[in-house]
C-alpha cells in the first residue's frame, strides 16, 4: 500500500492510483478540467499542476532533516499533472503551495486568453467549471489585448447537441466520451495551434443515444442543448433529485424546475445504477408530458359526458360500482406505478375482493441496449413483482375480456391507449362494464371511463421505485400539485419560490388537482368503509418494509443516503463512496 | 399636593402673551416672499428636468437593430425586490439570444439602480422618467413595448455612465 503526503496529510491509497484519484477519494480538490474518472486519462489541459516530491534520504538512508527538524522534500524540477502521474510510496504533492497555484494561474490564463466573454449568452454561465477556476485561479482581467481567435459558433452536432467553436477549451471530454462510453467515434480535433477545434467527421452527425451527455459533460459551455437552449439560467431553477421513469433502468435525475414546469431533466451521479449517464430519450421524453395536457380535477360520467365533482364524491361512486361488482371486477396496474402504489393496490383489491389484479407489461426490443437502456419500459416491473403482483400483457388482457367481461374494470395508470395502438380497446370497453380510470394525461381512455381520478406524476409524488436490477430508489417531489406546497413540504426551492409572492407572475405555474394513485385507492377504499388508512407514501413504505420481506430493514433517509439499496440488501447496504462531482458550485440537489 | 407652578405660560412676559408682534413678523415673511421669483411649476405643463444622474425608472435601450438585451438576467438576480422578469429567447443575429419576454413590476421597483449597475451590455438603464401613473396591478407591470426606449434619448444617461460608473 503506497502512502503519499498531500499537503501534509498521510494518505493510504492503491498502487496504479493517480494522483487526482487518492486526492478525490480523501476529499482534496484539485482543479482539472479534461480529467474525469469515467473517462481515460488526456492530460491536455494542464490544470491540474501540482509540485510533486519525495523526502531527501542521506548516505545513511535516514531522512535529511532542516533546522527546525522537518523532513526536507527534493521537489521534481518541474511540476506535474496530478491526473496522469501515479502514486508512489512516499510520494509528497502540495495542492497549495505558491508554485502550484502560480502555474495553475497560468494554465487559467491562456485557457481565458480565447474565450470569448459572452457569459451572458451562454447557457453554461452559473455552472461552469471555467467560471468556477476563474474566481479561485485568475488575475481578474485581461493582459491579452489582441484579437480573439474566432472559430465556427452554432454548429449543430445533431439536431440535439450544439457546438461551439469559441467557447470550446479544448479538453477533448466529449471526443473521449464518443470513443469510449457512446462508442460512436467521429468527433476529432482538427487543425493546429490556437485554431484548433473539433469537427464532426465527414458525413456524419453525433447522433448516438447518449449523445447529450456531453452537454454535462463539457466543462464549459461548448456543447448546449438544443431543446433546453436559453429556457432559464440555472440559478433560476430549483434541482430535486429523482429517477428517470422512461425505462426499468431507473437512471438518477436531477429535475430542473421554474414556475413550477419542468424545464430539464439531466442525469446526477450514482455509482451504482447509471453512473454519470442516461439516454437522450429519458431526458427529452420524461418531462413534456408532466407539464401539458394533464388531467385537473376528478370527474364522473352522468348522461354521456363527464362532469367535475369533488374528489370525495368520485371517491363514493368509484366504490359504489366496485361494492355492487361484488368481486366480478378487473384490476388493471401500469408498471410504472411506485412500490407504494402497488402495494395499496393490493389491500384495496382485497378489500373490495377483486381476485384479478395484474401489471401490464411493456417490452420495446427496439429500445434496449447493452448499456443503460433497458427493454422494458416500465419503471417499476421489478418492484410490483416483488410485491407478489403478477405482469400481464394487453393482448392477453384483450382476451381475457372477451371471454368473461368483469362488471368494473379499474385502470391505475395503465392505458391501452396510450401505451399501445389501442385497436379493438374502444368498441371492447364500450360494450360493457363500467370504468374507473386514474390517469395522469389526457387519453382516448378518459372518454369512455365512467370515473376519471386524477394521477399525480412521478415528479409530483413521494414514493419508490425498483430498477431492473433490484436496486429500490427514492423519489421526491418536485411539482407543485394544487394539495402541496413548496415551502410547508419541504421541496426545492429556487430563490424566486423563496421569496416571490403570491401575486408575482413567475410563480403562476399551474397546480393541478391530483393525487398519487395509492392516495386515491384508500379514498376509493375509504368511501366504501374499509380502512386503508395511510397519511403518507411514508406510512406505506414502513408497511411495505414490514410485510415484505425483499423490503425488510429499509426506509426513505436510507434510501437518499445510500443512492439506492438492492432488494433484500435493506439489512447491509452498499456504500456509495465518494461521488465525483465534475462541476462543484453548479446548483446540487443532494 | 404638588403643583407645578413655573409652566411656560407663567413665564412668558406681557407683550409676549399678546401674539400680536409674532402675528406682524410672519406677515412681514409672507410680503416680502410675494415680490420674490416664485418657484412653483405648473406641472405638468411645466415639467422639472433632471441631470443625467437622476435614477428615474429603468428602460432597455434600443438600437437601430433591436435591442441591447442579451436576456442574461443578471439584473433580475440582482434586483432586490424581484420586480424583473426575464425570459430568453433564440435569434439569428450575432447576439443569439434575446429576450422574448422582458418584464419589470413597477409596483416592485425600488429605483436603486442596481440592474443598471450589473449589466453587462449597458442595455437597462436609469431613465429620466418620474411621474409613472397606472390605476391597477395589471397595469404596472412594463413589458418590452413600454420599457424600450430609442438610444438617442438616453445619450445624458450613458454618457453619466461611461464617466462614473
Amino acid at each position: 500500500m503506497p502512502t503519499i503526503t498531500i499537503d501534509g496529510r498521510k494518505i493510504e491509497t492503491q498502487p496504479g492510483k493517480t494522483i487526482i484519484e487518492a486526492a478525490l477519494e480523501n476529499g482534496i480538490a484539485i482543479p482539472h478540467f479534461c480529467w474525469h474518472p469515467a473517462l481515460s486519462v488526456a492530460g491536455n489541459c494542464r490544470m491540474c499542476l501540482v509540485r510533486v516530491g519525495s523526502y531527501k534520504k542521506g548516505a545513511d538512508g535516514a531522512l535529511e532533516r532542516d533546522a527546525e527538524g522537518n523532513p526536507v522534500v527534493q521537489w521534481m524540477p518541474k511540476l506535474q499533472i496530478a491526473c496522469a502521474t501515479p502514486v508512489a510510496d512516499g510520494m509528497v504533492v502540495d495542492t497549495v503551495g505558491e508554485k502550484t497555484i502560480a502555474a495553475q494561474n497560468a494554465v487559467m490564463e491562456f485557457l481565458l486568453i480565447n474565450h470569448p466573454l459572452d457569459c451572458p449568452i451562454c447557457d453554461e454561465a452559473g455552472q461552469c467549471k471555467l467560471q468556477e477556476y476563474a474566481f479561485t485561479h485568475s488575475r481578474g482581467e485581461s493582459r491579452f489585448l489582441e484579437e480573439k481567435v474566432h472559430k465556427p459558433k452554432r454548429v449543430a452536432w445533431s439536431d440535439r447537441v450544439m457546438f461551439d467553436g469559441e467557447r470550446c477549451i479544448l479538453c477533448s471530454r466529449c471526443i473521449r466520451f464518443a470513443n469510449e462510453i457512446a462508442k460512436q467515434p467521429v468527433l476529432t480535433f482538427v487543425e493546429r495551434n490556437d485554431h484548433v477545434t473539433i469537427e464532426l467527421f465527414e458525413g456524419t452527425t453525433f447522433d448516438s443515444p447518449y449523445s447529450m451527455n456531453v452537454i454535462e459533460l463539457c466543462p464549459v459551455g461548448a456543447l448546449t442543448s438544443a431543446d433546453f437552449r436559453f429556457k432559464s439560467r440555472v440559478w433560476e431553477m430549483s434541482f430535486t433529485p429523482s429517477v428517470c421513469p422512461g425505462c426499468a433502468r431507473g437512471c438518477n435525475i436531477n429535475i430542473g424546475v421554474r414556475d413550477n414546469q419542468i424545464l430539464r431533466l439531466e442525469p446526477r451521479p450514482n455509482p451504482h445504477v447509471n453512473q454519470y449517464w442516461m439516454c437522450d430519450a429519458g431526458r427529452l421524453e420524461q418531462y413534456r408530458w408532466v407539464n401539458t395536457g394533464r388531467i385537473s380535477g376528478a370527474a364522473v360520467r352522468r348522461s354521456g359526458s363527464l362532469e367535475s365533482v369533488s374528489f370525495e364524491d368520485a371517491y363514493r361512486i368509484a366504490s359504489n360500482l366496485l361494492s355492487a361488482a361484488k368481486g366480478n371486477a378487473m384490476m388493471i396496474l401500469s408498471g410504472s406505478v411506485t412500490n407504494e402504489d402497488g402495494f395499496v393496490a393490493r389491500e384495496c383489491a382485497a378489500a373490495f375482493g377483486i381476485e384479478h389484479v395484474a401489471f401490464v407489461e411493456r417490452n420495446d426490443p427496439t429500445f434496449g441496449d447493452d448499456f443503460l437502456r433497458s427493454s422494458d419500459r416500465n419503471a417499476n416491473a421489478t418492484g410490483l413483482r416483488a410485491l407478489g403482483i403478477p405482469s400481464t400483457t394487453w393482448e392477453e388482457l384483450l382476451q381475457r375480456m372477451h371471454e368473461r367481461m368483469p362488471a368494473v374494470i379499474y385502470f391505475i395508470g395503465a392505458d391501452p391507449f396510450a401505451e399501445q395502438d389501442g385497436s379493438g380497446w374502444e368498441e371492447l370497453l364500450r360494450s360493457g362494464g363500467a370504468i374507473i380510470a386514474q390517469l395522469s394525461n389526457h387519453s382516448q381512455l378518459e372518454e369512455i371511463a365512467d370515473v376519471v381520478l386524477p394521477a399525480a406524476t412521478y415528479a409530483e409524488i413521494e414514493g419508490t421505485f425498483t430498477n431492473c436490477d433490484g436496486w429500490v430508489q427514492y423519489l421526491q417531489p418536485a411539482v407543485e400539485t394544487a394539495e402541496t406546497l413548496r415551502r410547508i413540504n419541504g421541496m426545492a426551492q429556487s430563490r424566486l419560490d423563496e421569496f416571490g409572492a403570491p401575486n408575482d407572475r413567475w410563480t403562476h405555474g399551474e397546480r393541478r388537482q391530483c393525487r398519487p394513485h395509492w392516495q386515491l385507492l384508500t379514498g376509493v377504499a375509504g368511501a366504501a368503509g374499509y380502512s386503508i388508512a395511510y397519511r403518507s407514501a411514508a406510512e406505506v413504505f414502513a408497511a411495505i418494509e414490514e410485510r415484505v420481506e425483499a423490503f425488510n430493514a429499509m426506509n426513505y433517509e436510507a434510501l437518499r443516503q445510500y443512492r439506492g439499496i438492492r432488494l433484500g440488501r435493506g439489512n447491509d447496504p452498499e456504500p456509495v463512496g465518494v461521488v465525483y462531482r465534475s462541476h462543484y458550485m453548479k446548483p446540487q440537489s443532494d | 399636593m404638588n403643583v407645578t407652578t413655573n409652566t411656560r405660560a407663567q413665564r412668558m412676559t406681557f407683550w409676549e402673551k399678546l401674539y400680536l408682534p409674532e402675528i406682524a413678523k410672519g406677515l412681514a415673511l409672507t410680503f416680502k416672499t410675494m415680490f420674490k421669483p416664485k418657484l412653483t411649476r405648473q406641472y405638468p405643463e411645466e415639467r422639472w428636468e433632471p441631470l443625467g444622474s437622476y435614477r428615474g425608472r429603468p428602460v432597455l435601450v434600443l438600437e437601430e437593430d433591436g435591442e441591447r438585451c442579451v436576456a442574461c438576467g443578471l439584473c433580475s438576480r440582482v434586483c432586490p425586490a424581484l420586480a424583473i422578469e426575464v425570459q430568453a429567447g433564440e435569434t439569428e443575429r450575432e447576439k443569439e439570444r434575446y429576450p422574448v419576454k422582458f418584464e419589470i413590476n413597477m409596483l416592485r421597483c425600488i429605483y436603486c439602480g442596481l440592474c443598471e449597475e450589473v449589466c453587462p451590455e449597458e442595455a437597462i438603464v436609469m431613465s429620466k422618467d418620474y411621474d409613472i401613473v397606472f390605476h391597477s396591478q395589471e397595469e404596472a407591470i412594463f413589458g418590452k413595448d413600454k420599457l424600450l426606449v430609442p438610444i438617442a434619448r438616453l445619450q445624458e444617461r450613458l454618457e453619466f455612465l461611461r464617466q462614473y460608473k
